[in-house]
């Protein structure tokens, strides 16, 4: 038991500043609980998200002492609690209220990319066949919870403001587990370079180092894709065959 | 008047999991406008937390399995009170809107030859769950919501619905503010579909997240839709119990599945202790033959005692604990990680078929299951009680509210089986869609009346307005309280002093509760919105209790110490709430209609 000070940042769209709190931490807290603590006793009308508190939802996204993270799976713990802890938005996103961030950018985001069309059914009852070797990959992929703290890190859309231009890793690892599901027959390539902004992906890595789901964005998601913009533009002889032939899916 | 902004849609969806989801995909595929509201982000609705699997009777891994075995589990599980026409709709439709969820893109582990793999659960005679690792609801909520935002439906999120506007006899539209800046919204709609999930933030120990208010409970009561079955809630047999933060949190059943066991403080496997009658033939005999059953390497071995029904194995974990056995924070040792005498490379298995329950140990509790035992304990998880609907349609009394999920009630009678509600979500969102777009069409024309409009306006400002008080009227504070007497009183095991002591503690808080006062203004207000959400909560906490009082016997995940056997004066009758007119619950028992004959001879088949 310790009485620990938090520095929250306070304020909407206009202004905002961090105020200090003061709460009792007991064994096990993470920085979540200690959120709630101040809510329920001085701060009522503290903003934050939140749904499932293990980890499972990607609600509650801050940033911790500076470093982006789910308030539910870091424990106090394992921070320095004799300096106050500093508790922010996100603020690759614009702010609401609070901890709370406008993430409507990511829905658009989403919503530009084709979704998935499959093959046609292997099976008479309208299934198919994979085998779990070949779905592990997207499976990868598919663990992703948007919490979107990769778009966070992510310094095309924090330092330089591209959210029109780029869709931003999380949706690379969409794009991804589309493209490398066994059974899409859709083409993504173009949008990929053209509206989606890969190009601006320069593979910093820095949001592979932040998703809470293990997901290596860069090299499991990013890099293949960019590969495939590569191979379909750069190519001297993939694209002669592209323009005679047309979109070809490449599974591999 | 307070300004309010209009939409209007043939069908307004209320709820975003995956029974709301999968009823906006269906209405908005019979043609019909769409409108989708919810509390939350699209995608963070509490489905996404599931995580052990969907129940289908695929037969993908044992080829006896058919919707007639589901159909007999499921009754079984339920104590014979559930609506055997629903029992035996999911039954029969879970594999086709399981295999449909495979057309959507979602991906779910395979079987050898290729096919959707299933897992064993509690209550289920073959492997049956379709699964994805241990985190299937987020494959389920993100292949529907991936669907479903190319169906031009229009969604409305972080929005909360706070009461339905009736013209007549007939539900037609929904009043609720937007989080962001608490400004408020009606929906107009020819049909409306509650889709709100559970109840556990009733409870103070509970796996369930702040949206779990029992909104749509209580919306549809205060409409005069009946309530059924309310006195059956389910304390999942293994929540999380150290450290205190994180007590309550899920830990899947999926880990028995996989062959996990549960231990006392001695190191006894104490549930081959005490197997009830009904389930004796189909339980294991020794420790041997249920690993043979779940390393599925004896077609004729029976499950172990652990995969026995959610209500029974929390009883015997509780009994435990009681009887000083328990470990050190007052739970019972569920060990996975002993399975390395069964198989190599169990450490790899383990976080291969149990990816985020590795996770969340490490992290949340510093423990690693593959090599340690966990601590485990009940936590409250699901209400199998709800709106009560028409088995074909999802359609409640009132005409144009339907429901589907976790709201609504009947397919699970007194205990639900693991898997049964992600396969209740699919099969009931898609009919409740279907039928609610159905019923638009037929009933075009409506009428708000505005004054109605108007008052619940008042009512949503009434916690800002208020005097501002002490803490006797803070809504945390009552909301805490409220959480102590549930879980006190109403608990896992119950008798008629201790639910009458909450019925009239629920009275008091209700009386506090009128004059509750939220600091600050209507932008991204927690406590604002904590006031308003308490009103329902109380009122699904009083149909608990009121429930509660009046099944004088034990069934399923109603357990009384006072009267401890099944009594079949009630073994026929469900529960039903209903507002009377002067605002007052009232509660009757009403006979469930009989069974036709070869629905009953399918159960007796499968006995
Ligand atoms: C940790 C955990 C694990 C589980 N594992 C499994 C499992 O393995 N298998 C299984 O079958 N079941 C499992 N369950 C149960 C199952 O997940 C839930 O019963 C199911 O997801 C409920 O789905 P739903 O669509 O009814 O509601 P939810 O998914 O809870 O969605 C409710 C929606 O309603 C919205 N809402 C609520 N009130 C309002 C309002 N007033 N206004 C507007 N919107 C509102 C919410 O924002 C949300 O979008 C589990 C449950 C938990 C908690
Ligand atoms: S690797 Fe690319 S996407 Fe990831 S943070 Fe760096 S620039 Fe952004
Ligand atoms: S990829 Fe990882 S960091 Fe990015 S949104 Fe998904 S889970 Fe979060
Ligand atoms: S609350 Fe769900 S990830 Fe933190």
């Amino acid at each position: 038991m310790a009485n620990v000070t938090f520095r929250i940042w306070r304020g909407d769209k206009e202004s905002g500043e961090f105020q200090e709190y003061q709460t009792v931490v007991t064994e096990g807290m993470v920085v979540l609980d200690a959120v709630h603590q101040i809510q329920a006793e001085s701060a009522n009308d503290l903003a934050v998200r939140w749904n499932c508190k293990a980890g499972k939802c990607g609600s509650c996204s801050a940033e911790v002492n500076g470093m982006p993270k789910l308030m539910c799976m870091t424990r106090l713990s394992d921070l320095d609690l004799d300096r106050p802890v500093t508790i922010e938005p996100m603020r690759a996103f614009p702010l609401m209220k609070d901890l709370v961030t406008d993430v409507s950018h990511n829905y658009r985001a989403k919503q530009k990319i084709k979704p998935f069309k499959p093959r046609k059914p292997d099976n008479a009852d309208g299934s198919w066949n994979m085998a779990q070797e070949d779905v592990e990959r997207v499976q990868e992929f598919r663990k992703c919870i948007e919490c979107y703290l990769c778009q966070d890190v992510c310094h095309v859309l924090r330092d330089h403001h591209k959210h029109d231009e780029f869709i931003g890793p999380r949706f690379f690892v969409y794009n991804a587990a589309l493209e490398m599901h066994p059974l899409d027959e859709e083409d993504r390539v173009e949008d990929l370079k053209k509206s989606q902004g890969i190009g601006y992906c320069n593979i910093t890595k820095c949001c592979t180092k932040v998703c809470p789901e293990h997901i290596t964005i860069t090299d499991n998601a990013i890099i293949p894709l960019k590969e495939r913009v590569v191979d379909r533009y750069y190519d001297p002889v993939k694209m002669v065959l592209y323009k005679l032939m047309g979109p070809k899916k490449k599974k591999s | 008047m307070t300004q309010f902004e209009t939409v209007e849609h043939d069908v307004l969806v209320i709820g975003a999991g995956g029974a709301g989801l999968r009823a906006a995909i269906e209405a908005s595929a019979q043609g019909v406008s769409v409108g989708l509201v919810c509390k939350s982000l699209l995608g963070k609705a509490h489905t996404v937390m599931a995580e052990g699997g969907m129940a289908a009777a695929l037969a993908n891994v044992d080829e006896r399995d058919s919707w007639k075995t589901h159909f007999a589990d499921t009754m079984r599980g339920g104590y014979y009170i559930n609506n055997w026409r629903m029992a035996q709709l999911h039954a029969q439709q879970a594999p086709d809107r399981v295999r449909e969820l495979e057309a959507w893109g979602a991906v779910f582990d395979r079987t050898q030859n290729g096919k959707i793999m299933q897992r064993n659960f509690g209550g289920h005679a073959h492997p049956r769950l379709a699964h994805v690792g241990d985190r299937t609801g987020l494959e389920m909520i993100r292949t529907l919501q991936d669907h479903g935002i190319h169906q031009g439906i229009d969604v409305h999120m972080e929005c909360t619905v706070s009461s339905l506007i009736k013209d007549g006899p007939r539900a037609v539209g929904a009043f609720g503010y937007t989080r962001e800046l608490g400004k408020f919204k009606l929906f107009k709609a020819k049909a409306i579909v509650m889709a709100t999930g559970g109840i556990g933030r009733a409870y103070k120990i509970t796996s369930n997240s702040w949206e779990y208010t029992g909104d749509g409970q209580a919306l549809a009561y205060h409409a005069g839709a009946d309530l059924i079955d309310m006195e059956f809630v389910q304390f999942h047999p293994t929540g999380m119990v150290w450290p205190p933060s994180v007590r309550g949190i899920l830990v899947t059943e999926g880990v028995r599945g996989e062959g996990g066991i549960l231990k006392n403080s001695s190191g006894k496997r104490f549930m081959f202790d005490d197997i009830p009658d009904n389930y004796r033939s189909s339980t294991a005999d020794t420790p041997e033959e249920g690993w043979k059953y779940v390393a599925k390497t004896d077609a004729n071995a029976r499950r172990p005692p652990e995969l026995l029904t959610r209500d029974h194995v929390a009883r015997c974990i509780l009994k435990e604990v009681k009887e000083g056995r328990g470990s050190p924070h007052g739970g019972a040792f569920l060990d996975i990680a002993w399975i390395k005498e069964k198989i190599s490379k169990s450490e790899a298995h383990i976080k291969k078929k149990l990816p985020s329950m590795y996770h969340q140990f490490k992290e949340l509790a510093g423990i690693d299951i593959t090599k340690e035992p966990m601590e485990v304990g009940p936590t409250t998880h699901y209400v199998m009680g709800g709106i009560r609907v028409n088995g074909e349609s999802q359609m409640s009394t009132v005409p144009g509210l339907f429901a589907a999920g976790e709201c609504a009630a009947g397919l699970h009678g007194a205990n639900r089986l693991g898997g049964n509600s992600l396969s209740d979500l699919i099969v009931f969102g898609k009919l409740a869609g279907e039928h609610a777009a159905k019923f638009a069409k037929e009933n075009s024309s409506i009428h708000i009346d505005n004054e109605l409009v108007d008052q619940a306006c008042q009512e949503a400002l009434a916690p800002l307005d208020s005097p501002a008080g002490s803490q006797a009227n803070n809504a945390y504070e009552i909301q805490y309280e409220l959480q102590d007497l549930m879980q006190d009183n109403v608990g896992i095991i119950r008798n008629e002093d201790d639910i009458l002591k909450a019925v009239d503690g629920v009275e008091k808080l209700k009386k506090r509760a009128t004059t509750v006062h939220a600091p600050g203004n209507r932008q991204y207000n927690p406590g604002w919105h904590t006031a308003l959400d308490l009103k329902n909560l109380l009122l699904v906490s009083e149909a608990v209790a009121r429930s509660a009082v009046v099944r004088k016997e034990s069934r399923g995940a109603h357990t009384r110490d006072d009267f401890p056997e099944k009594d079949d004066n009630f073994s026929h009758v469900n529960t039903v709430l209903r507002k009377q007119d002067d605002g007052n619950m009232q509660v009757v028992q009403e006979e469930i209609p009989p069974i036709p004959d070869e629905l009953q001879q399918i159960i007796e088949d499968n006995k």
